[in-house]
């Protein structure tokens, strides 16, 4: 069934394709997860409609609500395309080093938003949000770092979709950032799949994004729980820029850069288990397409040009 | 040949603004201990007093985070490229 009544209904149900360039061997198969087929083109949409049922489901939620959201684009784009459907009003708090595309997005959608300083990434977003919900209580914020229907919508959604289309599954890589993606796939799998190997790539940023003033400024999403992760790996810009240049030369598939960083893990486990001898069957997940980091430059020159080009941003 | 250590903005004042250090041990807990000993106060901000990694703080050998591989237990050799980073919010 490809009908739906709304674009929102057509959420999830993506494709997995399979990569027979890019897998090493016919035993040790790697599988994409295309969540970048979503209604506005992001994995974001799931928890973004999941969280917003749910506010409305408890009653947080009602038409001419403004709703608030730390985010750096991807879940903003997905809430502000729903909230706009619904009747919502929506503050995006973003930081200021992310991409001149997801922000007109977010404003063709009608969100409004609030910069937050470059230096400290995320974490200042997540502070500013958290100061202007405590000064406006009418605002309701989503808080997609602690709310568990982010979580939820994998584990009703991404992760069973992926089992039933893929009963052999060994490994599941995934990006690391609000959590949620991992969290939510990997209690479906240890309940339903025990043995599938969870592994998380976490994008590592230039020094700029790192930038607190203590240590005690740190932060870690409330939703994390390490006990149901089985390895994580950073990444760097160079590594994700050239894995994603790789899956569009060959595989034919346009993915952001953080998908770069998450093929990279996928393919260092790839290379552990043909060393092992074993079979394996990794699914990683593809975030989103290319489109909205055109101009970051990822996509264009020299490998050092491009990973000179993305120093300071926000590029995941 | 040493382990080459690349220290975080925030931790710089203990290395004299240097980028990268390098150390030597077997394990990455060693080698936290030899690098104190050429940049005093540094161990302190990485391990608590009841000999754990700081909450905040993310240790990664050769690109893997330490706290699935052993934490400050992890064998680490000559060659090898530790990343210390504090944690801070990801994601879209």
């Amino acid at each position: 069934m490809a009908r739906f009544a709304s674009l929102v209904d057509s959420l999830g149900g993506t494709p997995l394709v399979g990569l027979p360039r890019l897998s090493p061997t016919p035993d040790v198969r790697l599988w994409a997860k295309l969540e970048d087929h979503n209604p506005t083109g992001s994995i974001k949409d799931r928890a973004a409609i999941a969280m917003i049922e749910a506010a409305e489901k408890e009653g947080k939620l009602n038409p001419g609500d403004t709703i608030l959201e730390p985010t750096s684009g991807n879940t903003g784009i997905s809430l502000a395309m729903i909230a706009r459907q619904r009747g919502y009003r929506l503050i995006c708090v973003m930081p200021e080093n992310t991409s001149v595309e997801r922000r007109q997005l977010l404003e063709m959608y009608g969100a409004q938003i609030i910069s937050s300083p470059a230096a400290g990434g995320s974490n200042q977003a997540v502070a500013v949000a958290k100061g202007l919900a405590a000064e406006h209580d009418d605002w309701v914020m989503l808080y997609q770092y602690g709310n568990p229907a982010n979580a939820e919508a994998h584990y009703t959604g991404t992760a069973p979709e992926i089992l039933a289309d893929l009963p052999s599954i060994t490994h599941f890589v995934a990006g690391l950032g609000t959590t949620g993606t991992l969290m939510g796939c990997s209690r479906y799998f240890r309940e339903h799949k025990p043995g599938v190997q969870v592994i998380a790539a976490e994008p590592r940023y230039g020094e700029l994004v790192y930038g607190l003033r203590n240590i005690d400024e740190g932060f870690i999403p409330e939703l994390y729980d390490p006990e149901l992760l089985d390895s994580r790996f950073s990444v760097g810009p160079d590594d994700a820029v050239h894995r994603t240049r790789q899956l569009v030369e060959k595989e034919g598939i346009f993915a952001g850069i953080s998908t770069g960083a998450i093929l990279h893990a996928a393919l260092g486990i790839a290379d552990k288990e043909v060393a092992a001898g074993r079979k394996a069957d990794i699914v990683f997940v593809v975030c989103d397409g290319g489109w909205k980091y055109l101009s970051t430059g990822a996509y264009a020159g020299t490998l050092e040009e491009a990973t000179t080009s993305l120093e300071g941003q926000l590029w995941a | 040949m040493a382990i080459e250590v690349r220290i975080p903005t925030i931790l710089r004042t203990h290395t004299g603004g240097a980028k990268t250090v390098e150390g030597s041990g077997a394990t990455l807990g060693a080698l936290i201990d030899d690098l104190d000993g050429q940049h005093s106060g540094l161990k302190g901000r990485l391990v608590t007093e009841e000999g754990k990694l700081h909450r905040f703080v993310n240790v990664y050998v050769n690109d893997e985070d330490v706290r699935f591989t052993g934490a400050l237990d992890t064998a680490v050799k000559d060659g090898d490229s530790v990343t210390i980073l504090p944690a801070v919010a990801g994601g879209c």
